[in-house]
């Protein structure tokens, strides 16, 4: 029998603003607890929201970048619920009329075709507090520094049919709120976070299985593990005969497995109602074109600029093109270098390596781009070559100057000095007769791969900075000679 | 001096016939004295109010006083004070010492005004008779055996019974003109909006309205003068110009146009009650106003769709009563579920619990379009009733309250008869219209409530109606017997 | 309308309050009569009519995005039940 999945993802994305939603209010991340957490956030009574305008523009701003209806008028409702990280006892959202409406982005995946993902609507929100279950024996303390931070909640249509698509899915929508520049991204601070809903179904079936809701996953690998091993929960329950429980869940990645959250089984019944401290927000062709003009080059327009602009492969070109800092750093160090492809290269390699070695973010790297196009020119001009190229990057990202700094501390600058390279090639030949015999009586067409002992000797023996193009060339026409 | 009006009193300040500092202390005296015959006061604040008097003469030695200036006044008890218990009449907030100051407050205080103490109130503003506090009921100057009308119970009896010469309120659906009406006060809920709700506890966010009690319109006109303006921090706050309310109080009433809607006439108004409105009328066309019949067909509708928007947002509004950031906390929670169901069953009185859970079943699964959408439709239909009526007059008259006011206990076994009271005052909120109580008689000894309603941001128009009144009658000069 | 006492046990679960089973006949009755009173509304028509829910045609003003509130933890803490370390402390809450 053949299974397949259905998955439909909800993304909270935190909204980048300087204060709150509804206060004024800090939402800077790390504070000391409740030391963000205002008479408004902390719902004292008597206290109303008064709504920020930038959480406006940030919501509109997403719907104009997946092509949406935007709602003209978009209502604020009241979610009733009691926990203690929900001050009010009601999350302030939006159910009836949300900002955005209907859109779409598009997907790429491996086998190179694009798939369109449907965006049912996205709207605002508050988040709520953090509830730090280990800080006491037996109590629950609560931080509320976090309530009241504007999210944009992105409900996607359960258009997705496999794990890939829908981490596919969530690194699209990553790459254009980080792009819009109206979220961080920063998932393991919980900037931007994921609810997967799951269902199988029986391949070639119209209706929908029974699902579940995984939530609390912060990173792209965790959602693939956590959807992927939900499939398989699934498919071996519906195999032994069983039923789907329609259940939230929780993933936990120490263990990498879900399990069902007891405390929230009993049904919910949220009440919503129109909030009547906030009015309907109301916005104008001229707000919204307004707006449209300010939009940013998004992900799929520059990563069709890079193919034809740089001459990238679409690969190169949809890695570099995902994050705006990413992108914004090749192209910086692409100019700087004069050679698109080479800093194609050195992006997503050496820069990629130290950044996730050393768990920093693009806009943290030591190594600026312009440092970074510097140490490329270096190569172009054959001051030094691309292995030494790698120790003075390591100088570079340890702080001890730009390339030219760097090579000329250490004396790396390559050879090319013709004498010098010959009297190193000589030497290499009189230390190595055996080799240098085996060279002489090799058939004509192995010789070309013997080269490289010798080759590898006379680098080491100019502690790599002789020009290979030219060692190559002298010790090919030195052997030869002895042949 | 407790005779004198706010209007009078400012003549008094400025002439230096007594200073700020003498007429409240001669106040706080009073009430050290009299109140606990009325229980007008949850909480006095002797200590800060000859602070603040102390600071007004300051301010008036110096040339720099304002119109309000060392005027002492109460507040309602659900207007946040900071330093000050914030009470809402509630044991649920028995222990909350607000960190904070509502707008209203500070306006106040900025004007110079000094506060007296905080006046009881029914519970969190559920009531109409002020015997839902948990500080007790406050007694009707007039027969202390009787309620002074609620939810403003204590603002209303302390202005009645000379122990405040004025008070603020709250109305969200006649708890300012009720009581106004049942101890021979004036009061005035201003249109949705004037005054900030910014620290006033809500009740029901989109009826709530703060308005002044006063003994007289031109005293109300004063307190308006501080109240109203645009807030920032309340969204629903309405960005508009604030004229000066005691402007045009003398403005002549001829060719004014007055309605009569005939539902608020029909069967089940007290007779005296009608007598002294018909009285009150001829008064009006002896000064040249006409008069005409009107209707306001959806008037039945009100109570009804009343309570269930106000019950549906108050549901929500009281879900931050939880036991965790502040107030009333059970003892020895043993889980999470216990500590909000013991310190919310133990910390609210029974006519909250009644009127949380009337909201929460209106809002809950399968009944929000049978009761709450349809709360807001026939809200529209009142809203449309008035609209009609007002293209045609000038101004809406008829009986504050069916009846004057009742015995204390009398009708707190049947919430419904209770609800009943506020039959004319209620549809008002719903429209977010302005509406006004003025004394105009007695019926068998009690007080009766004439109410003016105007169309939106009329208030100049209706305390100019109430004012020309009042200097053509004397029913506002009465005092109930036996007061000290 | 009436309801009956499993209606107001599920109510007074879903509003957190605790009530006593000897009020529980009080409350099924008032609630009942405050429906009966409310279900005046059902004998109109409405059809056509668009809710409601502000007095006013009014729409939301939008505040400018600044940090102006500063850190008043101490100050609003004073009026706190039970905090720990800055925390807001309640029952072991499992997850």
């Amino acid at each position: 029998m053949e299974w397949e999945a259905v998955i439909g993802l909800e993304i909270h994305a935190q909204l980048a603003t300087k204060s709150k939603i509804f206060s004024g209010a800090s939402t800077a991340f790390g504070a000391e607890p409740n030391t963000q957490a205002c008479a408004i956030d902390l719902a004292l009574p008597g206290t109303l929201p008064v709504f920020n305008a930038e959480a406006l523009r940030m919501a509109t701003m997403f719907g104009l970048a997946i092509d949406a209806e935007i709602g003209r008028t978009s209502v604020f409702d009241r979610k009733n619920y009691f926990y203690p990280d929900l001050p009010k006892g009601y999350q302030t959202s939006q159910l009836f009329h949300p900002i955005v409406g209907i859109g779409h982005v598009d997907i790429q995946l491996d086998d190179g075709t694009t798939k369109r993902v449907g965006v049912t609507r996205a709207h605002l929100e508050e988040d709520a507090g953090k509830s730090l279950h280990e800080e006491f024996p037996d109590m629950t303390g609560i931080d509320l520094n976090r309530a009241g931070t504007p999210l944009l909640e992105i409900v996607s249509e359960p258009d997705m049919r496999s794990a890939a698509e829908a981490v596919a899915y969530v690194r699209k929508i990553h790459a254009l709120v980080t792009n819009l520049g109206i979220c961080d991204g920063n998932m393991a601070e919980g900037s931007f976070r994921c609810d997967c809903n799951v269902s199988v179904r029986i391949k070639g079936e119209e209706k929908f299985g029974n699902r579940t809701e995984t939530k609390n996953i912060n990173s792209f690998r965790f959602i693939e593990k956590a959807i992927l091993g939900e499939i398989e929960r699934q498919i071996d329950i519906l195999e032994d005969g069983g039923r789907i429980t329609q259940e939230t869940r929780l993933y936990d990645a120490n263990k990498d497995e879900t399990r069902s959250m007891r405390s929230k089984e009993e049904a919910n019944d949220y009440r919503y109602f129109p909030c009547p401290d906030l009015l309907p927000i109301v916005i104008d062709e001229e707000y919204i074109e307004q707006l449209r003009a300010t939009l940013p080059e998004l992900p799929d327009a520059r990563r069709e600029r890079f193919v034809s602009e740089y001459s990238l492969s679409d690969y190169d070109a949809m890695v570099l093109s995902a994050d705006r800092y990413l992108s914004e750093y090749f192209e910086t160090a692409a100019t700087a270098a004069k050679d698109a492809k080479l800093a194609a290269n050195w992006v997503m390699g050496e820069v990629s390596k130290h950044l996730n070695q050393t768990d920093t973010a693009i806009t943290g790297a030591p190594v600026s781009a312009e440092m970074l196009g510097g140490l490329l020119q270096r190569i172009s001009d054959n001051t030094i070559s691309g292995k030494i190229a790698k120790q003075v990057f390591e100088a570079m990202w340890a702080g001890e100057g730009d390339a030219d700094q760097v090579i000329e501390a250490k004396g790396l600058k390559q050879v090319t000095d013709t004498g010098a390279i010959e009297a190193m090639v000589d030497e290499v030949i009189a230390a190595n007769q055996p080799q240098v015999d085996q060279y002489v009586n090799a058939e004509p067409e192995k010789r070309g791969k013997m080269i490289g002992f010798f080759m590898g000797k006379v680098m080491q023996a100019s502690q790599g900075k002789a020009n290979p193009g030219q060692v190559q060339g002298l010790l090919k026409q030195k052997l030869e000679q002895l042949v | 001096m407790f005779e004198k009006t706010l209007a009078e009193l400012a003549q008094g300040l400025n002439s230096g016939e007594f200073s700020s500092v003498e007429l409240t202390q001669a106040y706080l005296q009073r009430i050290k004295e009299q109140d606990s015959h009325y229980n007008s006061y949850i909480s006095v604040t002797e200590e800060q109010a000859v602070a603040q008097a102390e600071a007004a003469d300051a301010r008036r030695a110096k040339g720099e006083a304002g119109p309000f200036t060392g005027l002492p006044i109460a507040h309602k008890d659900l207007f946040c004070t900071e330093g000050v218990r914030t009470s809402c009449g509630s044991k649920m907030l028995d222990n909350f010492i607000s960190p904070y100051n509502a707008t209203v407050v500070e306006k106040f205080n900025q004007a110079g005004a000094v506060t007296l103490g905080k006046t009881n109130m029914d519970e969190f503003a559920m009531g109409s008779s002020n015997e839902s506090s948990f500080y007790g009921p406050s007694r009707n100057p007039w027969d202390t055996d009787r309620v002074p009308g609620g939810s403003s119970g204590g603002s209303a009896a302390a202005v009645a019974a000379r122990l405040a010469p004025a008070a603020t309120g709250t109305d969200t659906g006649g708890s300012i003109r009720q009581p106004a009406a049942l101890t021979g006060i004036t009061g005035i809920k201003p249109t949705y909006g004037r005054v900030s709700r910014f620290g006033m506890v809500a009740f029901a966010s989109s009826l709530d309205q703060g308005g002044p009690m006063t003994r007289t319109a031109e005293d109300a006109a004063m307190m308006l003068n501080v109240m109203t303006g645009f807030d920032p921090k309340d969204s629903t706050s309405l960005d508009q110009a604030v004229p000066d309310f005691t402007a045009d109080l003398n403005q002549p009433l001829k060719g004014l146009k007055i309605g009569l809607p005939k539902e608020y006439f029909g069967e089940g108004i007290d007779a005296g009650i009608a007598e002294q409105i018909q009285a009150a009328i001829k008064e009006y066309e002896a000064m040249g106003a006409e008069i005409k019949d009107i209707s306001l067909p959806n008037t039945h509708l009100a109570i009804p769709a009343y309570y269930i928007v106000a019950p549906a947002e108050a549901s929500s509004n009281l879900s931050r009563f939880d036991g965790v950031r502040y107030g009333y906390r059970c003892e020895n929670p043993v889980d999470l579920e216990d500590l909000y169901k013991r310190s919310r069953g133990e910390g609210f009185g029974p006519e909250v619990q009644r009127r949380i859970m009337v909201g929460t079943y209106a809002l809950s699964e399968g009944f929000y379009d049978a009761y709450y959408k349809k709360a807001l439709q026939i809200r529209r239909l009142i809203k449309q009733d008035f609209a009609n009526a007002l293209a045609e007059v000038d101004v809406i008259m008829g009986p504050t309250t069916p009846h004057p006011s009742w015995k204390l206990g009398e009708k707190s076994a049947d919430p419904v008869a209770m609800y009943m009271e506020d039959i004319f005052t209620i549809s008002l909120n719903l429209a977010g219209l302005p509406g006004m109580s003025v004394p105009c008689g007695f019926s068998n000894g009690l007080p009766v409530g004439l109410q003016i309603i105007g169309n939106y941001l009329a208030e100049s128009r209706l305390l100019n109606v109430a004012h020309m009144f009042q200097q053509a009658t004397d029913w506002h000069t009465k005092a109930p017997e036996g007061l000290a | 309308m009436a309801l009956d006492r499993s209606d107001v046990e599920k109510i007074a679960h879903l509003a957190r309050l605790q009530i006593s089973e000897q009020d529980i006949p009080e409350y099924t009755t008032t609630l009942s009569s405050i429906l009966d009173l409310v279900n005046q509304m059902q004998a109109v028509d409405t059809a056509d009519v668009a809710p409601m829910s502000h007095p006013l045609d009014a729409v939301q003003r939008l505040r400018t995005d600044e940090v102006s509130e500063p850190n008043k933890r101490d100050h609003l803490q004073t009026v706190a039940p039970a905090v720990e370390n800055g925390l807001f402390q309640v029952p072991k809450v499992i997850e």
